[in-house]
Order: C-alpha cells, then sequence, then structure tokens
C-alpha cells in the first residue's frame, strides 16, 4: 500500500504540491487528472523519491520513502516508472534494454536475465523486436520497451507519468492497450493521464489536481458524471 | 645518436636508423602523455559537469589557462620552472608531463560534452530502475556519452600526436628533433622532411582507421 501523508513540495519558492493526502491500495488503478503544471507529475516523482519533499511522508509498504536510512535503490525496484518520454537506452538492443537491471540491481545471472526480457517483451507485444536497437523503433514500441523493462524488475507498483503524451496520436492505443492489459491483470498502478478514456474506463478511482491541491477524488462514474469540484466540472468541458 | 657531427655528409643508410628511432621515441611521449591526460580530463570533466559553480571558476580557469596558451611556451616555461625551483627532470619526462596537462584540459571539454549528453530524465530512468549513481555512470552515462564524444577524442589524440613534435624545443630526440638534425648535417631536407612526415602518417593513420572500424561499429 502507498500512503501519501500531508504532503507538501516547493520548488524555490513555488508551491507545488500543497497538503496531499492520498492512500492506493494493493491491486487498484488510480489515474490522476487535472492541467500541466498542477503538480501531478511532481507527485509520481517524490513517491519512488526521484524528488525530495520538504514536509509530509510517503510510506510505501510500511517504508518512509524520504527518512534517511531508506535504500531508495531497493525501494525504486519494487516500483517500476514509465515517462513521457520514453528514454530507451540507445546503446542497447530492445532484450539488452530489458534485462540490464535484473543484472546489475538484482544481481540475476546472464541467461536468467535475458529469460525475464524476452518474457516482458513478449507480455507487451515487443516479441519480435528482441534483437532490435530502439533506434528501429517506433514511439509507441519504444514506449512498450520501458513498460517491459520497468516490468522486468517485478515492481509491485507501477507509476505512468502521461505515458502517452509524447506519443503520435495513430501510437497512443497500443500503450493504452497495453496499460490496460496490466490492469486486468491486477497490477497497482497509478496513472498521470490526460487520456480521459483510459481513466473512466479502466481506473477503479479517479482523481482530480488543481494547482497543487487534490480537489476530489472518487470513483470515475462519479468523478466524470457528478463531479462535486466547480473546477474539476471545468476541466472536464474543456477536455471533452 | 652522440656520435661527433660531421657537418655536409650526405645521406647515409645509418640515418635511415635514426627516424624509425625518433619515431619510436615520438610514439612513446603521445602514448603516455595522451593515456595518461585521458584519465584526467575523463576525471576533471566528471568534475565540472557534476560541479557547475565551484569547478568553472576554480577547475575550469586553470583548464582554459592550458587550453589557450600555446603549447611551445607550455613547454619552454615548465621546463626552465622546473630547472629554476631545482626538480632535475630530463626533456622526456617534462615533455610527457606538460603533454598530459595540455591533453587533459582538451579531454576535460570532450568528456563533460559526453556526460551532458546523456540528460537528466534519461538519468532519472535508470535511477528509476534502482540502478545506483555508479551502475547509472558506468552503464548508461559512459557508453551513450562515449559514443557521443569517441570523434572529438580521437581529434584530441590525433592531435597531441602532432603537437608531441613540440617537446623538440626542449632537445628531446623526438621524430622533428631527429629530422631537423639529420637537416642540418645532410642539407636534404625534402627527403628528410618527407620521411619524418610518413612517419607520423604511419603512426597517425592506425589510429583514425580503428576509430572509424569503431564508430561503424557502434552505428549497426
Amino acid at each position: 500500500m502507498i500512503e501519501i501523508k500531508e504532503l507538501h513540495k516547493y520548488f524555490g519558492a513555488l508551491h507545488v504540491l500543497k497538503g496531499i493526502d492520498l492512500n492506493v491500495q494493493k491491486g487498484e488503478v488510480l489515474s490522476i487528472i487535472g492541467a500541466s503544471g498542477s503538480g501531478k507529475s511532481t507527485l509520481l516523482y517524490c513517491t519512488n523519491g526521484l524528488e525530495a519533499i520538504q514536509k509530509g511522508e510517503v510510506i510505501v509498504d510500511g517504508v518512509s520513502v524520504h527518512s534517511k536510512g531508506t535504500d531508495l535503490n531497493k525501494l525504486r525496484t519494487k516500483m517500476g516508472m514509465v515517462f513521457q518520454q520514453w528514454n530507451s537506452f540507445p546503446h542497447l538492443t530492445a532484450l539488452e534494454n530489458v534485462a540490464l537491471a535484473p543484472k546489475i540491481v538484482k544481481g540475476k545471472s546472464k541467461s536468467e536475465a535475458r529469460e525475464i526480457a524476452r518474457q516482458q517483451l513478449e507480455h507487451v507485444g515487443l516479441g519480435d523486436k528482441i534483437d532490435n536497437y530502439p533506434s528501429a523503433l517506433s514511439g509507441g514500441q519504444q514506449q512498450r520497451l520501458a513498460i517491459a523493462r520497468a516490468l522486468a524488475m517485478e515492481p509491485e507498483y507501477m507509476l505512468f507519468d502521461e505515458a502517452t503524451s509524447a506519443l503520435d496520436p495513430e501510437l497512443v492505443g497500443e500503450v493504452l492497450d497495453t496499460m490496460r492489459l496490466l490492469a486486468e491483470e491486477g497490477m497497482t498502478m497509478i496513472c498521470v493521464t490526460h487520456e480521459m478514456g483510459f481513466a473512466r474506463d479502466v481506473s477503479d478511482r479517479v482523481a482530480f489536481f488543481h494547482q497543487g491541491v487534490m480537489e476530489e477524488i472518487g470513483p470515475p462514474q462519479q468523478i466524470f458524471g457528478e463531479p462535486t469540484s466547480e473546477h474539476t466540472a471545468k476541466f472536464l468541458a474543456n477536455v471533452r | 645518436m652522440n656520435q661527433s657531427i660531421s657537418f655536409f655528409s650526405g645521406f647515409g643508410p645509418k640515418d635511415l636508423w635514426f627516424l624509425p628511432q625518433a619515431a619510436w621515441q615520438t610514439l612513446v611521449i603521445s602514448a603516455l602523455s595522451i593515456s595518461t591526460g585521458t584519465l584526467l580530463g575523463i576525471l576533471f570533466g566528471w568534475i565540472l559537469s557534476e560541479s557547475k559553480i565551484i569547478g568553472a571558476v576554480t577547475l575550469g580557469l586553470v583548464l582554459d589557462a592550458f587550453r589557450s596558451v600555446p603549447l611551445i611556451i607550455q613547454l619552454v616555461l615548465f621546463y626552465n620552472l622546473f630547472n629554476v625551483i631545482g626538480l632535475a627532470i630530463n626533456p622526456f619526462w617534462a615533455g610527457v608531463i606538460i603533454l598530459a596537462v595540455y591533453t587533459s584540459a582538451l579531454v576535460a571539454n570532450v568528456a563533460r560534452g559526453g556526460i551532458e549528453a546523456v540528460g537528466a530524465p534519461m538519468r532519472r530512468a535508470s535511477r528509476s530502475l534502482g540502478m545506483n549513481y555508479l551502475q547509472t555512470i558506468r552503464h548508461i552515462v559512459w557508453p551513450i556519452g562515449l559514443r557521443a564524444v569517441f570523434p572529438s577524442w580521437v581529434g584530441v589524440a590525433l592531435g597531441v600526436l602532432k603537437d608531441s613534435a613540440l617537446v623538440s624545443v626542449l632537445g628531446h630526440p623526438e621524430l622533428l628533433k631527429v629530422a631537423r638534425d639529420l637537416i642540418t648535417r645532410t642539407q636534404q631536407p625534402l627527403l628528410v622532411l618527407a620521411v619524418a612526415g610518413a612517419f607520423y602518417f604511419a603512426l597517425s593513420y592506425p589510429i583514425s582507421r580503428y576509430a572509424a572500424h569503431l564508430e561503424r561499429k557502434w552505428q549497426s
């Protein structure tokens, strides 16, 4: 379980997150929606310790992420993260991209790591691309590669930071399908997204962020059907 | 090479043997200074990229000085300085040390470029997989950065190989010094310089061929 308590984050004088309280249960799919700059992505970065926080606490399976003694590298293997930019490692083949972290972080043997990588690449539908370099893959394929790379660490949580925002429109579908597949398999997911269809169909809950505040959170039918906050209503009216 | 100099002796078969010996000296000087200079330069480049402000005003300034003062002035200046402060150092080691520092100043910039070619998002992706700082440097930043700046490094290395000719001003019998001595004695400047030039080419060409081969391999 991920517990976020009274989380405050500043970039210099800029107050980006203004006291976020949020719990994510095992097996849950949470979508976070809201305008750019509302602090959604920053919340993900704070959740796996890529960004420091100024106040509050993030607890993942009982471990406080931002405490001094916490082994962040170990904790991050529990939380796969997929970014807006896929950041494939350009000097490695698809298979090597996925096999690298299991080998050097988890100490798997070379053949074990390659077997894991092969399975995960097949999992995301790239079974026929294992020997390709990223430069020979489309953006959608590279984003699925990034998903496979994160899954190879056998994470218990997956964090998606606008995973489809940088993709050409015709490539968005294949990545969303992969994310949908993970959700059906029971993966715990936090998805920062601009894909309202995905948020409505796949999520258990949807949270709406506005200027560093979580305005409201609830089941997708309620958020999309009868939002209680006028900010939410306005935002949804604009994106539709 | 210490026999008495007989002026205008003509170009004899013995003289042919001086040039390969001198070329070997050039090769040793270059290999020592390029390798140590490259290691130092990578370290400096890493410091520059990690501590932007402090690195730039301290180390960056020193390296700028070494990059901008002509090498021949550095050689004469430091060689004499070594002797003035009582560090008895022969022209060979003086040349190697100064060339190495000069190389490191050039490589530092190249190395910083390589490190900065791997942006924050790429590093974040690596860290998010649980790789620590050193693993990220070794498995992500190093290979990607190396591919990005390798051609620049080869340019630096070939440049230093040729610039090692300037060590001749300290009197060490490397290629250019020996060639000049031979010209004085034999009065055959065209022949001697052509042979000396051919030796520089013979030293440089394999390096650039091998570099081109590596680049092709990385691109595929």
